[in-house]
């Protein structure tokens, strides 16, 4: 058989391919023929054939079928061959391998060799890549080597004794002895790698950190030579000598001083001439200055020095490089925290970043800027973040947007400019905002009782418009649904009220249920607020036939609204002005907030109203669009009763089930006095069985006008987890021309749907 | 450092050193997105991304783009360093190296990287000092395959520095 082609010869030929095909050919035909030739177990030239395999498993073929071959390698007694095996090994046998195992003993004996450089072959591969049983089996050896005069192997023995602790921790224990004298070194290879494995041990054991502080002294006397020593072309690099070595000294210095005064107090000095003396003019110095201020940051250090970290990082902040900027930023918002105000004084560096070219600039800029805000800075900031909001790229305008809502909500400085504030980012990156925002500016805006005119004008004009962006369109919808009669009586004190009809808001809202960009949750919106609308407007009938029209609506949730509001106008009108009025001004729920508020804004409920009274009906499935709460009435069915008829005065109770718990039973009085002269000071009581819990609302007034000219109105929620029959003892006291009255009674005549 | 890739501006993989214990698939899946990922950034942009849970750091050189995947602790701007020095290692090794250097002799790519990098750390920081290693070790590549018993000629080579 023909000897196997060369490497060199190999790559020449594939590269010559001119598509895809044609490389896959060539690589099968030359796999056949290496699988031959390891058949053959030729010794000559299974080098060259591994060797042509790694090429051809870089380009991304298989290459397993080698990996035996490469074991045989390693074995071998030539070099060349234990270059291109332990090679092989390291791109093909990784710990998940099975035959990875097999390498173990060879790495053994070859870590004892008398060649350094095979040695180093097998301190290489063991510390990229050795298993963590091939870690435990083999320690013994490296902890030899770690005590070794040989600087050559003395290093690699240090960071395979890293890759050793990092796969059996448990193992630490028995580097400590060797570890004793490394800092002794002059050689720098050995002082990195020394400084290294002691990092590590540092790391992972406190009690490992605390044996090691006392060297301290000794790393600020390394540190504090390689500054001060003259040119030393070995280590230089562009002036600094040995950039890498005084990295991880700091590095090392941060983990020791952190949390130790003595320690911190020791390195405080060569801190300080570090920064003030490391030259800035290119990469390597400002790496080293990025490692000292991180040192300083984190250890306890004086005000001066920090103050002094900081300034070097504003610095950075206006340095040409766009990597200090970038390190400088990453560092700010890791140290905003704890010195708030030395960052401030850089704030409108920071803020000129947002404008930077760069996508991860402009994000910790991002950050940054919200981490600065305050009560001081508030409008001025904004002013820059509803800007960069404005300009950005849609990945950042959720944050954005979420991070504006958040600094509105803590620092306003006036009602009117939270509500103007949320507006914008509404109008310009509504789409973008998070489902979480629509209920918590609807809380907002609620609770904001003055400016409910200028809002509802605001975002009517927003939705003239523009439809698209569906959390505005739901805000605006419920506004619209809650200060409709605002809009058309033309209120506003903040800005020149509009001229609105009612059939104008009407047709926007009935626009917004046909078009094609509202989702289904919008639509749910917009319905209910037109329903609201029927009891500040007057057009009703032109609801009735909006509502009817849903009823039989595709959607289904929309058709179950749909269906409610009919029911409302038809069987229950008599209800329909209570159950629609005014929401009350909300209180944040601490623990369900967004969707306990969503829960009661779908619909509005004024038999349970007052929503702190509320227990936590909260349907698991509920999402803040999804308002399964159903207007509570959806079961009729439960005719109602006269519970009292005596002197004029007759009391009637009508009948509801709380649908998400069966449970409890709310019922409505309805008192009516046919007498010639009004009952004041009408008071209902009732009192029920103990099995029972009831809870009375408050009245809709005390007077019952005389000769049925209307009813006081008063909810009963009975809670009746036993499902007993249900029994009353009712109590009325008022005044019937000019004299008190009071009367005891019993309710027994309860339907038995009521309870059961 | 958990890997350190070397491609080319077509994506094409040039040298893959991982420091992390890793699927074959895996490995492919990380290095196609990354390489998509830096392929698409604007020169004008700085030479750090966050990706997954990393930190990455690449550079550019002339066709080749060398990309080093750090942890959190990481210093990027040393990273920096690192990349340069290798660089400076293989344009000292083949004399003013360029992206077929590396293509036709990537093993030996790979053996200057072994010097100065293990377990993703750098071992030896004086430029001299890795490249008088891989010296003497060629030359003991060289002296062991020649039909002479290398034995006698391993000793000598082998004296501690």
């Amino acid at each position: 058989m023909p000897a196997p082609i060369r490497l060199r010869e190999l790559i020449r030929t594939i590269r010559t391919a001119r598509t895809q095909a044609e490389e896959r050919e060539m690589i099968q035909k030359e796999c056949a023929a290496i699988r031959s030739s390891f058949r053959e177990e030729d010794n000559t030239y299974r080098c060259r054939n591994v060797a042509k395999l790694l090429y051809m498993h870089m380009l991304g073929y298989p290459a397993h079928f080698g990996q035996l071959e490469c074991l045989k390698l390693i074995a071998s007694q030539k070099f060349t061959d234990k270059r291109i095996g332990y090679l092989g090994a390291m791109l093909l046998l990784d710990e998940r391998q099975d035959v990875h195992l097999l390498m173990t003993n060879c790495i053994k004996n070859d870590l004892n060799h008398s060649t350094q450089y095979v040695q180093g072959l097998s301190l290489c591969t063991l510390g990229c890549m050795g298993s963590s049983e091939m870690c435990r089996d083999l320690a013994g050896e490296v902890e030899k080597l770690l005590k070794t005069s040989n600087s050559y192997l003395r290093k690699k023995a240090a960071l395979c004794a890293v890759h050793v602790i990092r796969k059996v921790p448990e193992l630490m224990e028995m580097f400590l002895p060797a570890t004793k004298n490394l800092l002794s070194e002059k050689n720098h290879g050995v002082l990195h790698t020394s400084v290294v494995l002691l990092t590590e041990m540092c790391e992972r054991s406190p009690d490992m950190l605390s044996h090691f502080r006392k060297l301290v002294p000794q790393l600020v006397r390394i540190l504090k030579n390689l500054i001060m020593s003259g040119y030393s072309p070995e280590h230089d690099v562009s002036g600094i000598s040995d950039p890498f070595l005084q990295v991880r000294i700091l590095r090392l210095l941060r983990i020791l001083g952190k949390g130790d005064d003595d320690s911190s107090e020791a390195m405080n000095d060569i801190l300080a001439q570090v920064a003030t003396n490391t030259e800035t003019s290119k990469n390597v110095g400002n790496a080293i200055l990025y490692e000292t201020v991180l040192t300083i940051m984190d250890i306890k250090s004086e005000s001066g020095l920090r103050v002094l970290a900081i300034n070097i990082l504003g610095r950075f902040l206006l340095n040409n490089d766009k990597n200090i900027r970038y390190v400088a930023l990453t560092s700010l918002l890791k140290t905003v925290q704890t010195d708030h105000n030395a960052v401030q004084r850089h704030r409108s560096t920071i803020v000129d970043c947002l404008k930077d070219l760069d996508v991860s600039i402009k994000r910790r800029a991002m950050e940054l800027s919200f981490a600065l805000v305050n009560g001081n800075n508030i409008r001025g900031m904004m002013k820059e973040l509803l800007y960069f909001l404005d300009s950005c790229d849609p990945d950042f305008k959720a944050d954005c947007a979420s991070g504006i809502f958040l600094a509105a909500e803590k620092y306003a400085p006036s009602k009117r400019w939270h509500i103007d504030t949320v507006m914008r980012v509404l109008t310009t990156a509504g789409s973008y905002v998070r489902d979480d925002s629509v209920p918590n500016l609807i809380q907002l805006i609620t609770n904001s009782v003055e400016m409910h005119a200028y809002t509802v004008q605001r975002l009517y004009k927003a939705l003239l418009d523009d439809i698209s962006q569906q959390p505005l369109v739901q805000v605006a919808s419920w506004c619209i649904g809650e200060y409709g009669d605002l809009l058309v009586s033309g209120q506003c004190e903040e800005e020149e009220p509009i001229q609105v009809s009612e059939d104008e808001v009407l047709d926007v809202l009935e626009g917004l249920l046909v078009s094609n960009l509202s989702t289904p949750v919008t639509r749910a919106y917009s319905l209910t607020a037109i329903m609201k609308l029927s009891t500040r407007f007057s057009s009703v009938n032109r609801i009735k036939k909006v509502v009817s029209i849903y009823g039989s609506s595709i959607d289904v949730e929309l058709q179950q609204r749909a269906v409610e509001y009919n029911a409302l106008f038809k069987k229950y009108d008599h209800m329909r002005p209570a159950l629609l009025e005014r929401m009350p001004i909300m209180e944040k729920t601490a623990t369900n907030g967004p969707t306990d508020i969503a829960q009661t804004n779908g619909e509005t409920d004024s038999t349970i109203l007052d929503t702190k009274h509320l227990p936590s009906i909260t349907h698991p499935a509920s999402q803040v669009g999804r308002c399964n709460y159903h207007i509570c009435f959806c079961l009729a069915g439960i005719p109602p009763m006269t519970a009292y008829n005596k002197n004029g005065l007759k009391i009637e109770f009508t009948f509801e089930r709380s649908n998400p718990s069966p449970n409890i039973a709310v019922i409505t009085i309805h008192a009516t006095n046919s007498t010639e002269a009004d009952m004041t000071e009408f008071v209902f009581q009732a009192a029920v069985p103990k099995t029972f819990q009831l809870q009375l609302l408050s009245p809709s007034s005390n007077v019952v006008p005389a000769l049925n000219q209307g009813s006081v109105t008063q909810v009963i929620r009975v809670l009746n987890p036993q499902k007993q029959q249900l029994r009353m003892r009712i109590k009325l006291t008022y005044t019937h021309k000019g004299s008190p009255v009071q009367d005891l009674a019993e309710v027994n005549n309860f339907p038995p749907q009521s309870w059961q | 450092m958990q890997f350190m890739l070397l491609f080319s501006r077509q994506g094409k993989l040039r040298l893959q050193k991982w420091y992390v214990p890793l699927s074959d698939k895996e490995k492919k899946k990380i290095t196609r997105e990354l390489v998509q990922t830096v392929l698409a950034r604007k020169p004008k942009m700085c030479s750090f991304l966050e990706w997954r849970d990393l930190k990455i750091v690449y550079k550019r050189y002339a066709s080749l783009y060398f990309c080093c995947a750090i942890e959190d602790q990481d210093n990027e701007l040393i990273t920096l360093e690192i990349i340069h020095r290798y660089v400076e290692l293989l344009d000292k090794y083949f004399g003013s190296v360029c992206e077929l250097d590396i293509i036709f002799n990537f093993e030996k790519a790979y053996f200057i990287l072994d010097e100065f990098l293990l377990g993703g750390e750098a071992q030896e920081t004086s430029k001299k000092n890795v490249l008088k290693a891989i010296e003497q070790a060629d030359l003991l590549q060289e002296v062991s395959t020649q039909s002479v018993t290398s034995e006698h000629l391993c000793k000598c080579i082998a004296t501690p520095q």
